[in-house]
């Protein structure tokens, strides 16, 4: 089992991206997101496998380069045409396509994230009427990339669904709201800052929704524990079970 | 919030004339930079006299979140001018258990546990919603067996029922009907006793497991959900009788909680409420899974916006769900439940013992006396779990309520790096302060019951 089971970067587990020096230039480069101990993804319990020394680089599926297949090309090039008419190319906003078990998730840079659903909702070739909520996805290997925001859309007319995702730093955690679009995002955009402490900026009222309003910490982070967290009622403070009593 | 009350109780805080006889702890008034504010409670209006001539006065009543009339542990803030509300908000996060934290710490198959805990009202969408997304990760879609599908949409759509019974129950009692509300739990008892013979729970029954479903479902169990179905049916339609043309139910929800397409659109609401405009937009049949689209139903809709529609929705949805179990029982081939391959399937056999439920004599002999392999392998796959490709995916199925959305991201391991689901009853619930700005308080109860939110699944 390994002492040492706090997140790192890949650079610090001594993994290198490997150099792609393969024939193929085009080849895209891994994901690699974070690093994995042991052979139990599990950070807090023993690790029984006697694989706890394994060092693992968690690698998330790289970019698809087009032709993505089915009706995502027609998709992305109208996207593309969209984009263009509104002054931004699609290359500078997007900054990579991932097609992935059929699903096909658009990586948006946060500056243009706006104008990219808004072109989402109203282009008529693509009708992405509903955003189905945000959802952060937080990872401290990902240096300058930790705090990942989700969103997927549903076009009913067209029967179809995509994925935004867009990232922002933990040190700047500042993404734009899509309120203004969609405003079925009001809650789900507070229940994100909430959990992840990502900041939307343009929200009516970006306040806590599911933890109290005085709560330290955001508890969906990986660096939040499990558990651990005295509770304090009436005055009186309760100290989390695991230190209410000592085994020792 | 403790400083606040204690400097509170001095008898000098409190504002009104002949404080000293009404001295009532709590009721209070306080100053802020909006003005003096009263806290109200029992019989004491009389004993404030509008302090503030010239200034509007603002009354705010907090609604729950232990008001029985609020479905759980939802708190309404509402604004009022007199019996008319001018402004909602909900409160939320009564119910929050953490959910999603605590199945990054539980392997892929346990968090069908906790998944089934969240509407708890609607236990097999939560799991199929996440089995199905753990299989999209996993790519084994097309490899589920065909009688653990059937299962599956038998044991949803029975589901469906109880839950509308529920939606029909409570919002009955909330509008007074109460025998509707004794009907609805009377005639959910008859399902929940298959889910408890099929599955061995009432409710959480974690029986949807990625893979499969946990055991297997007996030519007698079906023999017994064929002999209960006559008497639902019958029931339902009593149910439905009481209150369909019931002038008095009519009163009260016809024209209530209106909210057209656009307003859905833009609040992202689905389930009964989208089809209460019109839309048909039903998953089951624009983006089949589970074999759905093997299944003949209508989607039911409604034309007029209304509480009432969306009553009339689910009153009809009972009576489809009701085809599509009879259609399901036919179905039912002899097979396995359980996905073929090994590094997946859930590895314990279970079979009827003398206590109704007990694992199978013939596993336990095979793994305890004939393979060494087979023991270790139970043994990994129950302890440590299977791994599953990195990657994210969404998945999302018709619940009672709408589009119950799982985005699953896994980083190769055995445990989900993180699960999130877009539960319909917390968004939804947005649409509360459209449906009730400017109708009377009577009329939000009607609305609410009409969205019909778990709160269990809205602050998971």
């Amino acid at each position: 089992m390994s002492d040492d089971q706090t997140p790192v970067t890949p650079a610090e587990a001594g993994i290198e991206v490997a150099a792609h020096t393969t024939s193929m230039a085009e080849r895209p480069e891994l994901e690699i997101v974070g690093v994995r101990h042991g052979a139990f993804s599990a950070v807090d319990g023993g690790d029984t496998s006697g694989f706890g020394g394994l060092v693992a680089p968690i690698v998330m599926p790289g970019p698809t380069l087009p032709p993505y297949g089915d009706w995502f090309d027609d998709a992305a090039e109208e996207l593309a045409l969209a984009l263009a008419d509104r002054g931004i190319p699609m290359e500078s906003a997007v900054e990579k396509v991932v097609v992935y078990r059929g699903e096909i998730t658009f990586f948006v840079r946060r500056e243009n994230l706006l104008t990219f659903v808004g072109t989402l909702r109203d282009e008529p070739a693509l009708r992405f009427e509903m955003c189905m909520g945000v959802n952060g996805v937080h990872y401290p290997g990902d240096a300058g990339r930790e705090l990942h925001a989700v969103y997927p859309f549903l076009s009913i007319t067209h029967n179809r669904r995509v994925r935004v995702e867009v990232t922002c730093p933990d040190a700047d955690p500042h993404i734009p709201s899509i309120t203004s679009v969609y405003p079925a995002n009001d809650w789900h955009e507070r229940e994100t800052y909430d959990f992840f402490g990502i900041i939307f900026d343009g929200h009516p009222s970006l306040t806590r929704i599911e933890m109290p309003d005085d709560w330290p910490g955001h508890p969906q982070r990986k660096d939040y524990p499990l558990g651990g967290i005295p509770v304090e009622y009436k005055g009186a403070e309760v100290p989390p079970p695991d230190q209410r009593r000592s085994y020792t | 919030m403790s400083d606040m009350t204690e400097e509170a109780l001095t008898a000098e805080d409190v504002a009104f004339e002949g404080a000293d006889e009404f001295f009532d702890p709590y009721a209070l008034s306080y100053e802020t930079t909006e003005g003096t504010v009263y806290t109200v409670s029992g019989g004491d209006w009389d004993s404030i006299e509008a302090p503030d001539e010239g200034q509007k006065e603002r009354i705010v009543v907090n609604m729950g979140p232990q008001h029985p009339s609020t479905h759980g542990v939802l708190r309404l803030i509402l604004e009022l001018e007199g019996e008319t509300v001018t402004e909602t908000r909900c409160g939320i996060g009564y119910l929050h258990t953490g959910i999603e934290k605590n199945m990054e710490f539980r392997t892929w198959t346990q968090g069908v546990t906790f998944a089934t805990r969240m509407d708890y009202l609607t236990p097999f969408y939560n799991e199929a919603a996440y089995c199905l997304a753990v299989e999209k990760l996993l790519d084994v879609t097309d490899e589920i067996p065909e009688r653990a599908s059937v299962i599956r949409v038998l044991m949803m759509e029975l589901n469906r029922i109880s839950s509308h019974l529920v939606a029909l129950a409570t919002g009955g009692m909330e509008l007074g009907a109460l025998t509707a509300m004794t009907f609805g739990f009377r005639e959910r008892e008859l399902v929940l006793d298959i889910f408890e013979m099929v599955t061995g729970l009432r409710m959480n029954s974690a029986f949807i497991r990625p893979g499969g479903v946990a055991q297997d479902i007996t030519d007698d169990q079906v023999q017994r959900i064929r002999e209960t179905l006559p008497l639902l049916k019958k029931r339902m339609k009593d149910t439905a009788d009481l209150l369909v043309d019931n002038a008095i139910w009519m009163g009260r929800t016809v024209g209530i909680g209106y909210l057209d397409l656009a307003g859905c659109m833009a609040l992202g609401v689905t389930g009964p409420i989208l089809r209460s405009t019109g839309l048909p937009h039903d998953l089951r049949k624009v983006q089949p899974y589970c074999g759905y689209e093997n299944y003949e139903f209508d989607v039911a809709t409604a034309d007029t916006c209304d509480v009432y529609g969306r009553f009339l929705i689910r009153i009809q949805e009972m009576h489809e769900s009701m085809k599509i179990v009879e259609q399901a029982l036919d179905r039912l081939q002899p097979g396995p439940v359980m996905i073929e391959d090994k590094r997946v399937g859930w590895p314990a056999r279970l079979s009827i013992g003398s206590d109704g439920q007990g694992n199978s004599p013939e596993h336990i002999k095979a793994i305890m006396t004939e393979s060494m392999e087979a023991l270790i392998h139970h043994f990994k796959l129950v302890t440590e779990g299977f791994s599953v490709p990195a990657g994210q995916v969404y998945a999302a199925v018709e619940s009672p309520r709408g589009e119950l959305g799982v985005h699953l991201v896994s980083d190769g391991g055995t445990r989900p790096y993180r699960a999130h689901f877009r539960d319909p009853s917390f968004n939804n619930l947005q649409s509360t302060a459209a449906m009730c700005d400017g109708s009377m308080v009577s009329d939000v109860v009607a609305a609410v019951a009409s969205i019909d939110p778990v709160m269990g699944g809205v602050d998971r």
